[in-house]
């Protein structure tokens, strides 16, 4: 029998690396592939619909002997503004990070207007961030505002 | 200004603006000027727009300079499945400066980042068409002398219209007091009135054009269209509180000029062109010297 501070142990520890906290559940693959975790060949845990105060339910993602600059890194704060960051390093945190929404976008978000040239031919589209707070992205090509809950991520 | 691509009204500075100001007045002055020897245009119309294209050819015409083109996607290899990209790759090492013209919003910006010769955007869907705004910025400062602290009315669609958010933005850099004059479903969208905010210029909003016109400087009038209703019977209501009367004309200023991008339906009444403040027509012929104007800059010969 498991020690019911064990049985909270969902996601096993790791060496080195780092852990993405507080990440929505229901983004989670978004997440997964906006990091092209999928190309990666070091060992990846995946915890998803997992208990949260804040989020309902989150999920978490462990990455072995990963680790992101945080241009890539905040890439992730369109999906999940609130995910937060831990640097392991020797089974220790030695680093806590958050995400911030970047400048500009490249090649996440779809653009909003549909008579955009960008939903019409092959285009990676391109977005200045014109408010971070409640995410508003203008289109480099057509100009239009996507707002927060119009986001669809490519 | 040489070699600077014309997409949108604020890729240009106040200054470039002033500048195709006066090189414009010159061509006014004199129309035919041939500096354009051995320079070809590339006139790319992925959709039809007749004024357009012939004020930019005959702009080219009177500069000496040659054009190519097509004047509707059934003439060209668009209709074969031919993408915007492999089309602006090919058209720029034929020309020298492309025009072009398409139904998509972004398509300008996207072909300006793609040539390797400049480009002038006349119209990308609804989104941009800044050769119209640079002429009704002539306008203004031929029929006023200046474009400093005016009084200028907009009336009709303002919500949709790419010319007014244009004009919009290229004024405020000369210190403009804004009426905006529209239905409650065609209102200046709240960004472009936070935009005004931030700048600390004044405002107002109204529904009614019978009163209140005797401070303008300037009324641009625009097309209310019938398929941006919502309610059918909403614009049965409101399309005649937007029509421009002759007696409504009285007690203005005597500076005052009606200018409409046109074309116009019935926004203005006919008896309206009568009266010296009708100023449209002449706006049209604007048209052809800003165009020789934004050629001549962009291409180094002004």
């Amino acid at each position: 029998m498991l020690h019911k501070k064990d049985k909270k142990m969902e996601v096993s520890a790791i060496e080195n690396g780092t852990v993405i906290d507080h990440i929505p559940a229901k983004v989670l693959f978004k997440v997964i592939a906006i990091l092209g975790l999928d190309h990666i060949d070091k060992p990846i845990t995946f915890g998803t619909n997992l208990d949260s105060k804040k989020l309902g339910k989150k999920a978490i993602i462990k990455l072995s002997e990963t680790f992101f600059i945080d241009k890539d890194i905040n890439k992730i704060a369109l999906v999940a503004p609130q995910a937060k960051l831990n640097i392991i390093k020797d089974y220790t945190v030695v680093e806590k990070k958050v995400v911030e929404v970047p400048d500009e976008i490249i090649g996440i978000a779809k653009c909003v207007n549909p008579k955009c040239i960008t939903n019409n031919e092959k285009i990676v589209t391109k977005f200045q961030v014109i408010s971070k707070r409640e995410v508003q992205l203008r289109c480099h090509y057509c100009e239009k505002i996507t707002n927060q809950e119009n986001i669809v991520i490519i | 200004m040489k070699n600077k691509s014309l997409v949108s009204i604020t890729d240009y500075s106040k200054n470039e603006y002033l500048k195709i100001i006066s090189i414009a007045d010159e061509f006014e002055k004199q129309s035919v000027q041939p500096i354009m020897q051995g320079k070809v245009v590339a006139n790319l119309f992925f959709e039809p727009s007749t004024r357009t294209r012939l004020s930019f050819e005959s702009a080219v015409n009177r500069l000496g300079g040659r054009v190519i083109g097509f004047s509707d996607t059934l003439s060209s290899s668009v209709t074969k499945g031919e993408t915007l990209y492999d089309t602006i790759k090919i058209v720029s090492s034929y020309c020298d400066l492309i025009v072009m013209r398409h139904p998509l919003e972004g398509s300008a910006r996207f072909a300006s980042e793609l040539t390797t010769v400049p480009l002038i955007n006349a119209g990308d869907g609804a989104n941009q068409h800044p050769t119209q705004t640079l002429l009704d910025l002539y306008s203004i400062y031929k029929t006023q002398g200046t474009l400093e602290n005016l009084t200028v009315f907009i009336v009709g669609d303002l919500k949709y219209g790419r010319t007014v958010h244009s004009l919009l933005m290229a004024l405020s850099q000369f210190k403009t007091t804004f009426h905006f004059i529209s239905p409650d479903e065609l209102k200046m969208p709240d960004e472009y009135k936070f935009y005004l905010h931030r700048l600390g210029l004044d405002y107002y909003e109204r529904k009614e054009l019978a009163s209140g016109v005797e401070k303008a400087d300037i009324i641009y009038m625009t097309r209310v269209q019938k398929e941006r209703f919502s309610d059918p019977i909403e614009y049965e209501k409101t399309k005649n509180a937007y029509v421009l009367r002759n007696k409504m004309l009285a007690g203005t200023k005597d500076n005052l000029k009606v200018l409409h991008p046109l074309p116009r339906v019935s926004e203005i009444e006919q008896d309206v062109d009568l009266n010296p403040k009708a100023y449209y027509f002449e706006q049209a012929r604007n048209g052809v010297y800003v165009r020789q104007a934004i050629i001549s800059a962009i291409l180094g010969l002004k």
